[in-house]
């Protein structure tokens, strides 16, 4: 098996018109062409390596991760010697990735990197977490790498960038037992060892996922007496200076091969990232946004293998004389798993494609020229807004796809036989870590308020979309119309009810019908990449997003009265 | 200390995924219906012989194909999990070869690489089941052999201790270098392709060898120097009950000669 070539939306999306520009600005110009033997001549060469190695992780999630993903599950990590042990179907998993040289996809040729951009990373991501959220999670987080990339001084990246190409584990550790999603609380103190001429970390961490890793990311205060965010600095903690204890690990109800641990650190020396007081508000900000598009690939990954199993179930069980696949009912659950699990996926592409826009901006090796200056503002903006909504509606829909694909598998579903089972406990924590649901709707609030996502409404309707598709762009247009409605109903105090959430739900389902509509676009003006049509999802999406703002006025409406 | 290792490798037709058009109404295979893929047990050699470079790094890994141009596939696949070079030997003139003559042109390549210490292939191809080249090309050669080895349990100066996995156990066996060994199904299998090194080497063109390049004795290639004839393809599915187990003892391989002789198999 091999969930890269099986999967030909993921190709479809790798061959976006737009990836050879994200390619060029990655490879600067493949200025690097002849001095690395796998440094590409052009675009097109750029495209084919991504091609490649995403089939590479394919054939191994496939193969190695996807098999072991059950016993993963039943057996788990545990502490031995303040040591957290993986499962050792993790230790496979993380052992065959490293030696294949993977563990290093965006990093710079110079650390031993592919030097990718973020689309193909977020695919890889999504190809993981297919064959096992939890996994993925560990697998994900070699991305820390890209924070000590972007801030951190020549030295230290010398140091420890190589490290995890060759395999060393990595966390993020910024969660306290007083400081969830309000990071600003941090606890955890680093003072200056004036004599050691090093930073010492003492505190508690909780919540820490991977947190038995080699290298740490820990924000911590720096600044005696602060209480906010400006306080906090960011440090590198290399395992190996010793001063760290696992205290526990966390029984979970999902996502179990994942080691989730409270740390405790004494006297632990630490190097600093970046410069003091950015801690929280520059890089863990930048790396949030980040780990919140890693969510949103994990949650598409899950989803896609919800509908695989569902489909496949659906296809397999006979009752009344012939597949349940054949039943209107059960055809109805499968169709909206599969326009679900699209529209998110398209959405989280177009996000990572902004993403990488962004970085490529700020990655040119020269100052930007006017106009790339509006173009890399225009991105910026985008990726800010697409964020939340993918973060929100591909861990919601990731959740919905697990309870239907148990659903299609009836009473067998409730049973630990299949992998429904162990899909629907991991889609738990989807819209939960990394900033909640309802975080997103906040993060979400200013342009719903500023009329910011209305102009990126529009400029998916500008889009000259083929004749076929008219009628559903009518559709999403009267989404926007009742949206519109929605958010000028009087905000009433009394009412005691906000509605930013249906508003927030509505927006997602319109900008992801519009992007389901580009994509058969892409299909009816002869491109062949995925031999699926996305028409079916696209006429779901348009529907759905047309319903949801019906629906979300007309509730709005009636609890105001 | 280091080695010249060979790997003999071999692009069959995916015989283990085949479709409802895998066969041709004569009983042949239907080559374009199915896949081409690097011979599952050639690449438990390949990975053998990167053992032997694992633990002496300074070792050459030299890939070694008769086939088509489009061999360059299994090449190039090669090179990403850790070969050192690959050639195909290609031409007309091999068409038509049948294990003689086939062991014959890889020996006379093997001979034309220079010198070697270990030769490592697969136990059988899963288009042909033969399992008759890698011993064929040992006795041209001149060369001890290990079949069926399954795990290299030590590799020191000129010794080697290899296992042999056998119908009725394991046998542990140390052989002198120079050395050819076949590697049968149960050993372990290849690791994957390194990603630098699939980047670097896709577009890899290997060198080609003709006919001509690995001076043969012209007669004994292709057609001309393949005894086999092939008289009539029949589709047959064999049952279990009708294999025989032939005892390692001299009268039982006489009666074995005998029946071969009846059947007019051999002589």
């Amino acid at each position: 098996m091999n969930f890269y070539n099986d999967n030909e939306s993921l190709k479809f999306y790798l061959t976006h018109p737009e990836m050879g520009r994200i390619a060029a600005m990655k490879e600067r110009d493949f200025a690097e062409h002849g001095q690395y033997p796998d440094a590409p001549a052009d675009a097109a060469e750029a495209v084919e390596n991504y091609d490649r190695i995403l089939s590479l992780v394919g054939e191994i999630a496939g193969d190695v991760v996807a098999p072991n993903a059950e016993e993963v599950d039943h057996e788990g990590p545990h502490i031995e010697d303040n040591r957290v042990v993986y499962a050792e179907g993790t230790q496979r998993n993380y052992e065959t990735l490293t030696k294949a040289g993977l563990m290093g996809i965006s990093m710079p040729r110079r650390y031993h990197g592919l030097n990718f951009p973020y689309v193909p990373f977020i695919m890889t991501t999504e190809i993981i977490s297919r064959a096992d959220t939890g996994f993925s999670t560990i697998w994900s987080l070699q991305d820390c790498a890209e924070t000590v990339r972007a801030f951190a001084d020549e030295a230290l990246k010398d140091k420890f960038l190589p490290r995890i190409y060759e395999g060393a584990t990595c966390s993020m550790d910024l969660t306290e037992p007083d400081a969830g999603s309000d990071l600003q609380a941090v606890r955890l103190k680093a003072t200056y060892d004036e004599s050691a001429g090093c930073w010492r970390l003492n505190g508690v961490k909780r919540f820490i996922t991977n947190g038995g890793a080699d290298l740490h990311l820990v924000l911590a205060r720096s600044e005696e007496g602060t209480t906010d965010g400006r306080g906090l600095s960011y440090f590198l903690f290399d395992k190996q200076d010793g001063g760290l204890t696992v205290r526990r690990l966390e029984n979970k109800m999902g996502i179990k091969g994942s080691p989730t641990a409270e740390l405790v650190f004494t006297n632990a020396p630490a190097h600093i990232i970046g410069e003091r007081r950015f801690g929280l508000i520059k890089y863990v900000m930048t790396l949030m946004n980040d780990a919140r598009l890693g969510v949103g690939s994990q949650s598409v990954g899950l989803s896609e293998a919800a509908c695989r199993e569902a489909e496949r179930y659906a296809a397999e069980r006979e009752q009344f004389g012939q597949a349940i696949a054949a039943f209107p009912a059960v055809r109805d659950l499968l169709l909206a798993m599969r326009a679900r699990t699209d529209a998110t996926r398209t959405l989280l592409y177009e996000t990572a494609r902004m993403v990488d826009l962004c970085k490529g901006y700020e990655d040119l090796g020269r100052p930007m020229t006017p106009e790339e200056r509006t173009a890399y503002k225009w991105a910026q903006r985008s990726a800010d807004m697409l964020t939340p909504l993918l973060k929100l509606s591909a861990s919601e829909f990731a959740n919905r796809n697990a309870y239907d694909c148990i659903q299609v598998h009836g009473g067998s579903g409730f049973m630990k036989e299949y992998a429904c089972e162990r899909l629907y406990r991991d889609a738990r924590i989807l819209s939960i870590y990394e900033g909640t649901s309802q975080l997103q709707v906040v993060a979400a609030q200013k342009g719903l308020s500023n009329g910011a996502y209305l102009t990126k409404i529009g400029e998916y309707d500008a889009l000259p979309f083929h004749a076929e598709l008219e009628p559903l762009r009518a559709m999403l247009r009267e989404a926007v119309e009742d949206f519109k409605a929605l958010a000028a109903l009087p905000n009433t105090a009394e009412s005691a009810y906000d509605f930013k959430r249906m508003q927030t739900d509505v927006v997602a389902a319109v900008i992801m019908g519009y992007l389901l509509l580009a994509d058969c676009d892409r299909q009816l003006k002869g491109d062949t990449s995925c031999s699926r049509s996305f028409m079916p999802s696209a006429r779901y999406m348009a529907a759905y997003a047309r319903a949801e703002a019906a629906r979300s006025l007309q509730m709005a409406k009636a609890y105001s009265l | 200390m280091s080695y010249k290792i060979v790997v003999l490798i071999k692009q069959v037709p995916d015989t283990q995924n085949v479709g409802p058009d895998a066969m041709n109404a004569d009983g042949t295979v239907n080559r374009a219906a199915l896949p081409a893929i690097f011979n599952p047990e050639d690449l438990k050699a390949l990975e053998m012989a990167l053992q032997v470079k694992d633990k002496y790094p300074e070792s050459r890994v030299t890939v070694l194909t008769m086939g088509p141009e489009r061999a360059a596939s299994i090449i190039r696949d090669a090179l990403s999990r850790g070969a050192d070079n690959g050639i195909i030997v290609s031409d007309i003139r091999f068409a038509g070869s049948d294990t003689l003559a086939t062991s014959y042109a890889l020996a006379c390549a093997i001979r034309k690489t220079g010198h070697y210490d270990l030769i490592f292939g697969g136990r059988q191809a899963i288009d042909g089941d033969t399992a008759q080249v890698g011993p064929q090309v040992a006795e041209k050669l001149d060369l001890p052999q290990v079949t069926y080895a399954e795990r290299l349990l030590s590799l020191k100066d000129d010794t080697i201790t290899l296992t042999r996995r056998l119908d009725n156990g394991v046998e542990t066996v140390e052989a002198t270098l120079p050395l050819l060994v076949t590697v049968t199904a149960s050993a372990p299998d290849c690791r994957y392709p390194h990603a630098h090194r699939l980047l670097q080497y896709a577009k890899t063109q290997p060198e080609i060898w003709n006919a001509d390049a690995i001076s043969p004795e012209m007669e004994r290639l292709g057609l001309k120097g393949s005894p086999t004839k092939v008289k009539k393809i029949d589709n047959v599915v064999l049952a279990h009950k009708e294999g025989v187990r032939i005892e390692n003892s001299d009268a039982a391989i006489g009666e074995l000669v005998v029946s071969l002789m009846e059947d007019h198999i051999i002589g």
